[in-house]
Formats: structure tokens, sequence, C-alpha cells
């Protein structure tokens, strides 16, 4: 799976397991390492984990087992606050009793820094937000962007290294949520922090990350930058989880190399590359997603398999087509067109020919 | 786009809007006001308005000017400085106002209501009231019907006294009235009874002051010509014979200034004050208590609220951040004390803090105080601060717990993670956040404990009871109610300025119940 160990690993999680109650594992072998600088996201359904590891790292919980190292040392016995790591809530927990200013004033206070020093970087950071006349407000007094925008820069007021968040972009609209996704990688990457984000949404996921981290029952199921996650799924549940996808059930037939044949439920046989299934009679899940379903056999290879299908919908939607077909006994196949001059469009009941380039259509585990 | 209309916005049915909106929300308080009505009117009647008089209780003072209606008329014109005992024309209306007193035993009551300003006025009235229809007076009686048999019969009374003769004749027709309406209340006729002998103690009276009769009947010019050979029988010596205490002018200086039905005596008195006619001077110096009772009800009340802030805070914060099954057990025993009566609980510190009592034997036993000199815990201020701040103790709890529950622990992770300390971030993020729940809690308590009244009652002793505790032995014992609802309208201010104090400086908004 994920590297383990490397030599410049800035977080590293070691065998990590988590109980709260003593009966269940909540987290369950956590091994991850992340290099300075990295931008890491774990996504995953709720109930998945991901806030509990992130509270180990601050040290809001203990790991139950194994180790956690910041910079090469373990952190298990040091308290939060000698931690040195920045953190937004996902409520953004700012004072409710303290202007913005103090707030930001906060960290560097219990740090004992000189009162102008204090000032010129609480301006500084207010500054890099453009928050700067925002300085006596109240967090009452702001809307959700711009308190999520003054909990970043307390984050990040005291220079931390190391800066976690927890779906702080959660309470926003789409479009404040979209800008506020462009600026924290923004600043991310301006000020050179390693930053463990959370969230359960994967376009932001896929958009801000340099990896993501999926998360699934206590595990971290992949662990890659986000254009392989999407294009090469290493099980089912990442392929399902990321982005929209067709499923088939199947038995392998025969593996050649990166080749192989699935005969689907219905007896008719598709290609498909071979990802986690070794032997023939193995069963197995075959995920395509929707645009690589390709309708016109000129472009395939001669001897592709092909499947019948029956149009049963079809959506237009502005950029694309939507079209659900009946496939192998299901209805839930979906392909996606580009509106392009030349596409045709469908019409419900239509009988069609799909196919595949064998390296898009990845047999999993069942 | 510019409003074509410039008129008033009107409805859909063409009423102005600002009217139909108005009859609208009318509507709706008229439902509001309804569905609190039953309690409305239930307080009222039970609550502010029984309130309300008592509070006006401490300012009225109808009794004197009731009971000696023509004694407190005539007696405005005495000086009582020259220290001289007041006139004939007293004596005579005292005479009368006594009777009627004594026969409707009104003299008691008045006699407590003035033994408040001048001791043993109390025992004068009552001594008084038994002799007062056995003075010497009848001998006028017979004089006048020595003079003419007709003055026996009360209808002559009745016929000159509601003719013109009643202008000259003011005290003896005032006599006369009070006399036929107190028939009336008996059930008597008048007419049947035997004329008393104040009316002829007055008639003489006035006679021998030369009232104007000449327009009258033979028979009163006949009187009036006559009396002065009349022989005489001293009031003053009457009154002095059934108690010497009558010769002495305080007595009638009290009467005197307690005569106007509105008086600041009460609240003099509970400022340890006295009304005199020179104006308000304060007590001798061994008889101010109330002074002394309002600062030590303050101050225990002050030391019992800081007690439940301390002992409160650790508990309610534990309460706020344990697991829901803990904390509900410990709820259980945070509230166990209202389940049980508060009489018991007191009695239970009377039993844990008393010499021969638990705490006192524990000590004993570990040697740390000696047999014969045990602690005396209780029947004194540390008795009544004890068994109070544990039985508040949930008043400042239970409003510190909601309001600590609404604190996200967030706050304090936030906290810890920008570097601060547990203390520093305990002291500078939450704290600030809980002070809403200390505040209520804090008004509850103190206000709870300025009128508590049972605990300081059963375990105060002499030291550690409060001003409740005087209240209650005023409104029961003493039966001043006078007084008493002086001294609890006096603690109502006292605890209205606190709270405009405390809004000022702490902001009643700032205070929270969850
Ligand atoms: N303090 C706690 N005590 C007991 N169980 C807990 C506690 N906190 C979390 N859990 C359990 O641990 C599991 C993982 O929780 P966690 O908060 O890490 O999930 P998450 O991935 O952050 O989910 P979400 O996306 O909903 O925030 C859940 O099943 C949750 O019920
Ligand atoms: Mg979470």
């Amino acid at each position: 799976m994920a590297d383990t160990q490397s030599a410049d690993a800035f977080v590293e999680f070691e065998r990590v397991q988590k109980s709260y109650d003593g009966e269940t594992l909540v987290v369950k072998d956590l091994n991850l390492s992340l290099p300075k600088g990295e931008f890491l996201t774990m996504l995953g359904p709720s109930g998945s984990g991901k806030t509990t590891c992130l509270m180990m790292l601050a040290g809001f919980e203990t790991a139950t087992h194994g180790e956690i190292k910041l910079d090469g040392r373990p952190i298990n016995n040091i308290p939060p606050h000698k931690r040195g790591i920045g953190m937004v809530f996902q409520n953004y927990a700012l004072f409710p009793h303290m202007t913005v200013a103090e707030n930001l004033a906060f960290p560097l206070e219990v740090r004992r820094m000189g009162k102008s020093d204090r000032e010129a970087k609480v301006k500084r950071a207010l500054d890099m937000v453009q928050m700067g006349e925002f300085g006596g407000r109240r967090p009452a007094q702001l809307s959700g962007g711009q308190q999520q925008r003054i909990a970043l820069a307390r984050a990040l007021v005291f220079e931390p290294e190391l800066v976690l968040m927890d779906e702080p972009l959660g309470a926003l609209d789409k479009q404040l949520r979209e800008h506020m996704q462009f600026e924290i990688t923004r600043i991310a990457h301006d000020l050179g922090i390693t930053t463990v984000y959370v969230t359960h949404d994967q376009t932001e996921a896929l958009t801000m990350s340099d990896r993501v981290a999926v998360f699934n029952d206590g595990r971290i199921q992949q662990l890659a930058p986000p254009d392989q996650l999407y294009e090469s799924p290493q099980n089912s549940f990442v392929a399902q989880f990321i982005g929209e996808n067709n499923t088939l059930d199947g038995v392998v037939q025969e593996i050649r190399g990166d080749h192989c044949t699935v005969k689907l439920e219905d007896g008719s046989i598709i290609d498909a590359k071979p990802v986690n299934v070794s032997q023939p009679g193995e069963k197995t899940l075959v995920s395509i997603r929707p645009e690589r379903v390709e309708m016109n056999r000129d472009r395939l290879n001669p001897d592709a398999h092909t499947l019948k299908a029956e149009v049963l919908e079809f959506i237009y939607m502005g950029d694309i087509f939507r079209t659900r077909l009946r496939v192998a006994g299901r209805e839930d196949f979906v392909i996606k067109t580009r509106n392009a001059p030349d596409q045709r469009r469908l019409k419900p009941g239509e009988q069609i020919e799909i196919g595949w380039m064998p390296e898009d259509c990845r047999a999993l585990d069942a | 786009m510019a409003e074509t209309n410039a008129g008033p916005m009107l409805a859909a049915d063409g009423t102005p809007l600002k009217k139909s909106l108005a009859r609208a929300l009318r509507r709706q308080k008229l439902r509001a006001l309804m569905l609190i009505a039953p309690l409305l009117i239930f307080v009222l009647v039970t609550f502010v308005i029984p309130i309300g008089d008592m509070l006006l209780r401490s300012v009225k003072n109808d009794i004197v000017a009731d009971t000696l209606p023509a004694t407190v008329e005539v007696l405005g014109d005495w000086d009582h400085d020259a220290q001289e005992l007041p006139g004939d024309d007293v004596w005579t209306a005292f005479y009368v106002d006594m009777w009627f007193a004594a026969e409707r035993k009104e003299h008691t009551r008045l006699g407590t209501r003035l033994n408040y300003e001048l001791t043993g006025v109390s025992s004068l009235f009552r001594k008084t009231g038994r002799r007062v229809d056995r003075f010497d007076t009848d001998i006028y009686a017979d004089q006048f019907v020595a003079l003419n048999p007709e003055w026996e019969a009360p209808q002559t009374f009745a016929a000159m006294l509601d003719g013109p003769a009643a202008d000259e004749l003011p005290l003896t027709a005032d006599a006369w009235a009070r006399w036929k309406e107190f028939n009336v209340e008996e059930g008597d006729a008048v007419l049947e009874e035997d004329v008393p002998d104040f009316v002829y103690t007055a008639l003489h009276y006035e006679l021998s002051q030369g009232a104007e009769v000449t327009g009258a009947s033979e028979r009163l010019r006949a009187a009036a010509a006559a009396v002065g050979e009349f022989e005489t029988v001293s009031l003053r010596d009457q009154f002095a014979d059934a108690d010497e205490d009558w010769l002495d002018p305080e007595v009638w200086k009290t009467i005197q200034l307690y005569s106007p039905r509105v008086t600041p005596g009460y609240f003099a008195n509970a400022a340890d004050m006295q009304v005199t006619p020179e104006g308000l001077e304060s007590r001798p110096e061994n008889q101010q208590i109330y002074g002394v009772l309002f600062k030590r009800t303050l101050f225990m009340s002050l030391v019992i609220t800081g007690s439940c802030i301390l002992l409160g805070y650790p508990v309610a914060w534990l309460l706020a951040n344990l697991p829901m099954r803990v904390a509900n057990l410990l709820m259980i025993l945070v509230l166990l004390p209202f389940w049980t009566s508060l009489l018991v609980r007191t009695s239970a510190w009377k039993v844990m803090l008393q010499q021969q009592g638990v705490v006192n034997d524990v000590l004993v036993w570990l040697g740390l105080v000696a047999d014969d000199a045990r602690l005396t815990m209780i029947n004194n201020q540390f008795g009544t601060i004890v068994a109070m701040t544990h039985i508040l103790l949930p008043f400042m709890i239970l409003p510190m717990y909601s309001v600590m529950q609404t604190i996200p622990p967030s706050y304090l992770r936030a906290a810890k993670s920008l570097g601060a300390t547990n203390w520093t971030a305990f002291w500078r993020v939450y704290f600030p956040q809980s002070v809403p729940g200390i505040g209520a809690g804090s008004i509850l308590v103190f206000i709870l404990a300025i009128g508590y009244y049972i605990t300081p009652e059963i375990v105060g002793g002499n030291t550690g009871t409060f001003i409740s505790n005087r209240i209650a032995y005023h409104i029961s014992s003493s039966l001043n109610w006078g007084l008493a609802a002086a001294l609890g309208t006096i603690l109502l201010v006292v605890v209205l300025v606190l709270y405009w104090a405390y809004d000022r400086i702490v902001g009643i908004d700032n205070v929270k119940l969850g």
C-alpha cells in the first residue's frame, strides 16, 4: 500500500490503533507518513476515523497502540500545547468573548511575545486572509466565510510548521467554499506549511491536495495523488467512493499479463485490467468510469469484447450528456458523452453496443 | 422604480396596511394574554395585592385616629413643649373615646400599637379600659335630673341633639351620635336605654365652657345657667386613679405624635431611629439592632454566595464534561437535597455540628480537639453559613452547569492547540465564557439567602440570625406588622438596588440560565 517509511517524513503514524471503548477499534493499524510541505487530505465517509486521527496528532486523544512522530520525535507524551501544531476546527472555535485581533494575538501572548511584535504579526496574518479592517470585531459579527478566514489566520499566526484542518469549509455555501479552497491551498503553498486536511467532500479533496488518503472502517484504503486515485483506484471501495462509477459483478475467466477477461452473470464476456485479482475463477467487481465507455466500435481494438445495451434514459446536462443504459441485467449503468457537434443524442429504447479499452476497466475485489 | 402611490400602503381589502397589521397583532396579543390570564390573576390575587397591602402597612397608622377620633381632634392644639398636661377638653374627649374603645375592646389593640413607641402604654390602656365605665361621673346625671326630670329621658337628648343645639355642643352631639351607632351595632334601641354618663359629662363640660345656647330650649338654657353650681368630678383625677401614668406628658406626646393616619414611625424604627416632635433622631446605642442585622444579613449572604461559587464551580465543570451516564448519576446526587425536606437537612446539620455532634466527636477522636474544648459550630454564624451553603448549593450548580454545557469543548482544545497551558486555556478561554452562569447562580443564591428564614432560625442562635427572622418575629410574635412591613420594604429596596448595581457592573444580559 502506501510507503510507510521514508527518510524525510515530517509526520509519521506507525501502526497506530485507537479504541474509545475498549471493544471496537476506531482506527486500525494506521500507517502514514508525509513529507514537509505536503498538503494531505483525509477523505472518507462519516465515522471512518478521520477526526480521531487528527485529534491523536494534535494531542487531544492518545493512541491506544503505535507511535506518532513529528519531525522524527515521538509525540505521544508531549502535551498538546507544546506540539506547536496549528489547528482549524470544524466550528472554527473562535473565542466569542475576544475580538478578532485578540483571538489572533492569543497564541502569541501565551508565547510571551512582545506587544509590538504581536501587533505586527496579527496585522500581517489579517492581511494575509484579506481581513485587515476586521480586527476590532467580535466573531459573532462576522459572516461564516469571514470567521473561517480568521480561524485560518489564527492557526497560522504563530507560524506552525504543521496545520490541521477538520472540515473547515463544511458550513459554507458552494461559491464561498470554492473560493476558500483556493485561498487555503494558496496560503499553504506560499508559506510552505505541511497540512493535514479532513473532508468528506471528494471534489474538495481532489482539487486541493497533493495526496489524498481515503479512509474507511479505520483504515487507509488508498493513499495517492488525486489523478491516480481517480484513474486507478486500488479497490472497489475507493472506486465507488471517488467520482461516479459503473460496476459489474463477474468471475475472472482468464488472466494474461495486465489483461484479463471477465464473465458476467448473464454470460457475456468483457475485457478488464486485473488490479487485485490473481487467478481465474475468482469473483470480481469490475469498475469503469462513465466517461470511458465507448459507443463507437471503430475506436476500440479490433478484438475487443462488446456488450449489448438498451437506452433507458437520456439526460441533457449542457456540457455533457448522461445516458442510462440496461447492461447485463443491470439498469444503473451510466455513460457520459461530451456535447460535441458530431455526438449522437440517443433515444430511449434504442439498442446500442458499448465497449472500452481494457486498461480503463479495472477488475477489483468483489 | 418610483413609487407611484404616495399614500400609505394598502392591504388587499383596501384598509391601510398598518391598521390591518395592528389588528392582526392585537388578536395575537389578546390570545397571548388569555393564555397567561389564569396565572396572572392568581398571582395578582394571592401575591401582588396582599404584598402591596403589606407594604402599605409600613406607613399606615389608622388605629389612633380611628379609636380616639375626638381626642385626636382636640389634642392637635395641645402644646407638647409646655411640659403641662392637656386641659379638660382633651380629658373629656378622651373619656368619651375610651368608653367606646373599652366597650368595643379596641383599647388593647391601641395600647399594643402605642406600646411599640413607648413601653408601658399597653398595660396603661388595659387597666384603664377596665375602669372607665366605673368612673364617678354619675353625679352629673343625677344633678341634671335633679334640675329637670326630663333630662333622664333619652328622647330629650334625641330631640335636642338632632336640632340646632348640636352645632353648639359638638362633643356632646358627637358622643350621642356614636352612642346611637353603638346601640345599632348591639341591636338595642337607643330610646329604651339609659343615657350613659359620658353624655352628661360631655354636656356638662360644654355648658360650663359657655356654649352658646340662647336660641335653644328652655330646659337647656336652665341647665346652662345651673352648671356653674354643679358639683364636679375631675376626669384627670379619675384617669390618674386608674393609672397614674396618665399624668406623664410623654404618654400624651406619643398619642399626639402618632395621631396622623400616615407615619414614618415604622421606617424610622427599622432604621434604628425614632420619631420625636423635633424630627427623626437616632435611637440610643443599646437599642440599635436593625442596622446590625441588615449588615449581617448582607455580609453572610455574600459569604454564602462566595462559598457556593467555590464549591459549585468544580462540580458544575465535572457535570458538564463527564460522559452522559456518569454525569446523570452525579446530577442526581446534586439534586438529592431537593428531594428531602429543608427542615430535615437543617436538623441534620444541627446533629452534625453540635458540641456533642458527629464532627466534634470525630475531631476529639482524632485528637485534634480536646474533649473539654469542643468547637462551637452551631447556633452561630458559622453554623448558618455551613448549613445554608449546603442548602443553596444546587441553585448555584444548576445554572452554572447549563451554561457550561453550552461551551463546546473545542474552545479549550483550540486554546491548547494555540499553545496555552491547561491553566491559561481555562482562565483565558473557558472561565470568561462561564461567567454568565456564575452570575445567574450568584443572583439566585444571594437573593434566596438574603430572605432565608428557616435555617438561620434553627441553627443561627443569636449571632447567626438574619433580618428575615426579625421580620417573622414581628409578624407572628410581637404582631407589629407595620414594623415587619417596613423591614420587608427596606429589604426589597436593598435587593433592588443591588440588582441595579449588578446590572450596571456586570450587565444583566450577561446572565444566562442555559
Ligand atoms: N469521544 C468518543 N468516544 C467514543 N467514541 C467516539 C468518540 N469520538 C468518536 N467516536 C467514534 O469513533 C468513530 C470515528 O469517529 P471520528 O469522529 O473519527 O469520525 P470521522 O471520520 O471524523 O467522521 P465525520 O466525517 O462524521 O466527522 C465513530 O464511530 C465514532 O462514533
Ligand atoms: Mg470528524
